[in-house]
């Protein structure tokens, strides 16, 4: 376990530095952030100064290593737009988007892999064509236009929900969070829903698939013969054994959610980190976006590292030493 | 994407729905901006999105009206003593937000700040620096003395907001966010900044100007063209700036909103690469061979270049009429602005006609570039453009991009003919002939936008007297003659003025204003 975390730990790093370098490359390959930033009527020596002042005057290696002598002091950089340290308008967002990703993945898992059983069990049935039917439109649908749908008949026609914004929110363990307030209910729903539609889908898919795959079994038709309760061997049998790959893809999805929630925060003008990554692009805000990804990789680190966790409890065969030195 | 969403944002609007009851209390305002304002530090950034909102907080020495017209702020009045002497006398009985009383010592220190904001992007010092000594003959009558003559003196302090001595003095950027040092003298004070989500402030009700309708407003950075209207139909927010141009006509037939609209200070045009006299980039001969010199540099082909787009049509069905064909760098009620130059007709077969007298008989072919998030429709402008130039007998290409990667590229010269727009924040054509079109010569601040390299001495000549003229109607009258020089010589291709629009729930009307700010200050109840 502990030469499997400290070997865990150099990969990262070396992921982090490359992804560092290539991010940094790309911006600069983009163009040139003084061109948005500076009023156009300055004059060159204004423009001299600012190109100074956000030290893009050195070389682009040179100012790479600037930025990770400076990172390995735990300094990301400050923003060329706002000159607030790029790491502090990071986490003063992500906590609105972990929230709703969080939010978004408990409905796909709650609603989703009981569907997804029900299908699996009965596939000829109504009930279970229905389920499958809907994960259709929950895949094809594009996520904007539902966002949109839902805010016309949510908030327009019927003036239930507000239509953006996060509301009122509270401390809990110092983090401000919205899901404790019923304006914050309020606010979150629609887009928590709508972040979720397509998750539920594919968890619905993947759990029938799973599902109609391990009750041809032999444990499971053993189970059964052996006079178990349906409730046992659907419970036991049944969903534990098709749990990993659930797992592995709610891990990998969870990532996503966190990382491009964009569309989503940007249709309910939801204050969190997608919206800020996307205008740092636009804006060319080089601090900002490799700080991000810097913090969105480290959260697909960590969820990787969880999710092989949850490996070795759900299936004993599984031991992550040897995992990792299979690798 | 993006377009996908102004397009769902029209299906929206389409939607045969009564808002809900807006949910505002008395006297309290939400307003929907399109652009993140980047800090609450007014020297930090010189960005119309900031300008605009901090004038909430803070005001300068001079400010402006509807029409651009400048007009006392926290100066009653000014004058020119002499062409290198300013004397300003400053509003008596002015306090900040704090209570401390403004004086000159306060327009000293600001000034004294300006240059010197660390990490600033875009610096105001470009308006302060003409100053080189500063003197106060007492508490409210202030001297300026300049190294050079510079008229514009009035309207470049116009965008310098005032902040008390000891906020100047010591004030950290992020001293004003925090709303620490967030003072002012404006109608309104600094409650809260959240980046990239609201800027809240309440009424200052010590406030000088008179009592404002509002004690409480909260701007919303509604960025995204559709949740801004969407805002505004659930009585989420009670104004929205910048309609899309796809919801307008929904608004306007839907008796429970006000739509408000004029011309605004932003041209759209084109420059014409004429940095070198051989080639160009992206333009050769309809059989990909290149040209034997510059086509650019003729201003026979500029001309047919510019008398071959149909302004009328860009603005009636692409714009939806929100926008105004343009002869020149302002609609003509500006300072500097010549009447006597009309939008260039439409004339395909002229074009051609003079095409072929400059050696084109059989057209060229080139590609247009210009960008696709910055200006409203802007890349069916170009392609339109592309279609109009088909008819004249040249084959043109479309490539448009957005702007982080556009703006490099069109100052490195890489482009030939290019799509851009100009603001013109000081109200006055002469600012911008000398950014847009004076040869290039950056050390003087001549010609620093002038991406074409576009150069024409006899133009210069006049530009650079009339800078120097203190008299205001003679230079007026200077600035008309070179922008007809210049506009007849084609140094550019003005193609439409946009029309700004905004829209507010019904009993709010607002008074809309040529440089594109959103303020609370011109938000009115229309009575019961």
């Amino acid at each position: 376990m502990l030469a499997f975390t400290i070997r865990r730990l150099g990969q990262s790093l070396l992921v982090l530095l490359v992804m560092s370098f290539l991010v940094f490359l790309g911006v600069y390959a983009i163009g040139n952030p003084v061109e948005l930033l500076v009023n156009p009527q300055a004059d060159a020596i204004e423009r001299a100064r600012a190109t100074a002042a956000l030290g893009l005057d050195k070389p682009m290696l040179e100012q790479y290593w600037v930025f990770l002598s400076r990172a390995a002091h735990g300094d990301l950089g400050r923003s060329f737009v706002f000159n607030i340290p790029a790491i502090q308008l990071i986490l003063d967002k992500l906590p609105a988007t972990l929230e709703l990703a969080f939010c978004a993945m408990v409905i796909a898992v709650t609603i989703g892999i009981p569907l997804g059983l029900v299908a699996g069990l009965k596939p000829n049935s109504f009930i279970g064509r229905a389920i499958m039917a809907g994960s259709i439109f929950g895949f094809s649908l594009p996520s904007f236009w539902v966002g949109l749908v839902l805010i016309m008949v949510f908030s327009v026609q019927l003036g239930w929900l507000p239509p953006n914004g996060r509301g009122e929110t509270v401390m809990l363990l110092g983090i401000p969070v919205s899901f404790l307030t019923l304006d914050g209910l309020r606010h979150i729903a629609m887009p928590a829903v709508n972040l979720a539609l397509f998750k539920l889908s594919l968890l619905v898919r993947l759990t029938r698939g799973s599902t109609r795959e391990a009750v041809l079994q032999d444990y499971v038709k053993f189970a059964r013969a052996k006079g178990l309760s349906q409730r046992r061997v659907v419970g036991v049998h049944v969903l534990k054994n098709i749990l990993i790959p659930i797992v592995t893809v709610i891990g990998l999805e969870l990532g996503s959610v966190i990382a491009f929630a964009i569309i989503t925060e940007s249709i309910f003008a939801w204050p969190g980190s997608g919206k800020l990554l996307i205008d740092s692009i636009n804006q060319l805000d080089r601090p900002v976006i490799v700080a991000y990804l810097l913090v969105i990789v480290t959260i697909f680190i960590g969820i990787n590292f969880v999710v092989d966790v949850l490996y070795s409890v759900l299936d004993p065969r599984v031991r992550l030493g040897a995992a990792a030195a299979a690798h | 994407m993006l377009r996908m969403l102004h397009a769902v944002a029209a299906l929206l609007a389409l939607a045969l729905v009564p808002a809900a009851q807006a949910a505002q209390k008395e006297r309290e305002v939400s307003i929907g901006l399109q652009a993140a304002i980047t800090s609450i530090d007014p020297h930090y950034h010189n960005l119309s999105p900031n300008n605009s909102l901090l004038l909430h907080i803070f005001e300068p020495l001079v400010k402006r009206d509807a029409n651009q017209k400048m007009i006392p702020g926290l100066a009653t009045s000014w004058r020119a003593i002499d062409d290198l002497t300013w004397e300003f006398k400053l509003r008596k009985g002015v306090k900040f937000h704090d209570g401390t009383p403004f004086t000159a010592e306060d327009v000293v220190a600001t000034y004294k700040r300006v240059p010197n904001v660390p990490n600033s992007p875009s610096s105001f010092a470009t308006f302060t620096k003409p100053i080189v000594e500063t003197r106060i003959v007492d508490p409210y009558t202030i001297i300026f003395k300049t190294a050079a003559p510079h008229v514009l003196l009035p309207s470049d302090l116009g965008s310098v907001y005032i902040v008390p001595k000891a906020i100047a003095e010591k004030a950290t950027t992020e001293d004003f966010n925090s709303g620490k040092a967030a003072i002012g003298t404006g109608p309104y004070k600094f409650v809260e900044y959240v980046p990239n989500q609201r800027v809240v402030m309440k009424a200052n009700y010590g406030y000088w100007g008179g009592e404002e309708p509002w004690d409480k407003v909260t701007f919303k950075i509604l960025t995204n063209a559709a949740a801004r209207v969407a805002a505004l139909l659930s009585g989420d927010v009670q104004m929205i700036e910048t309609v899309p141009t796809s919801d307008i006509a929904k608004l306007s037939s839907d008796k429970n909103f006000n739509l408000a609209d004029k011309v605004s200070n932003r041209v759209i045009y084109v420059h014409l690469n004429q940095r070198d006299d051989k080639t160009v980039p992206f333009v050769t001969a309809k059989d990909g061979k290149p040209l034997d010199r510059n086509p650019f540099k003729d201003v026979r082909v500029r001309k047919a270049l510019s008398m071959a787009i149909n302004r009328e049509a860009i603005a009636d069905r692409i714009m939806e009429k929100k926008a105004v064909p343009a002869a020149q760098l302002l609609p003509d009620f500006f300072y500097g602005t010549s009447k006597k130059l009309k939008p260039p007709k439409y004339d395909p077969e002229g074009a051609k006609k003079l095409l072929a007298e400059a050696g084109y008989p059989n057209g060229f072919a080139m590609t247009i570039h210009g960008t696709n998030n910055r200006y409203i429709n802007d890349d069916k402008i170009a392609q339109a453009i592309a279609q109009f130039y088909s008819r004249a007998g040249i084959d043109a290409k479309v490539e448009t991009m957005p702007s982080s990667v556009y703006f490099t590229r069109a100052t490195k010269g890489d482009f030939g003919y290019m799509i851009l727009g100009w603001g013109t924040e000081s109200g006055e054509q002469g600012s911008s002939l000398r950014s847009l079109l004076a040869t290039y010569d950056p050390a003087k601040g001549m010609g620093v936008t002038n991406r074409a390299r576009y150069s024409n001495p006899e133009f210069d000549k006049v530009l650079n007297d009339a800078l120097v003229t203190m008299d205001d109607k003679k230079r007026e009258a200077q600035i008309q003659h070179a922008a007809e020089i210049v506009m007849n010589d084609v140094g550019l291709i003005p193609i439409h003025y946009e029309v700004s629009t905004w829209a507010t729930v019904k009993g709010l009307k607002y008074t809309p204003r040529t440089d594109q700010y959103t303020l609370a200050t011109e938000l009115k109840p229309t009575g019961k």
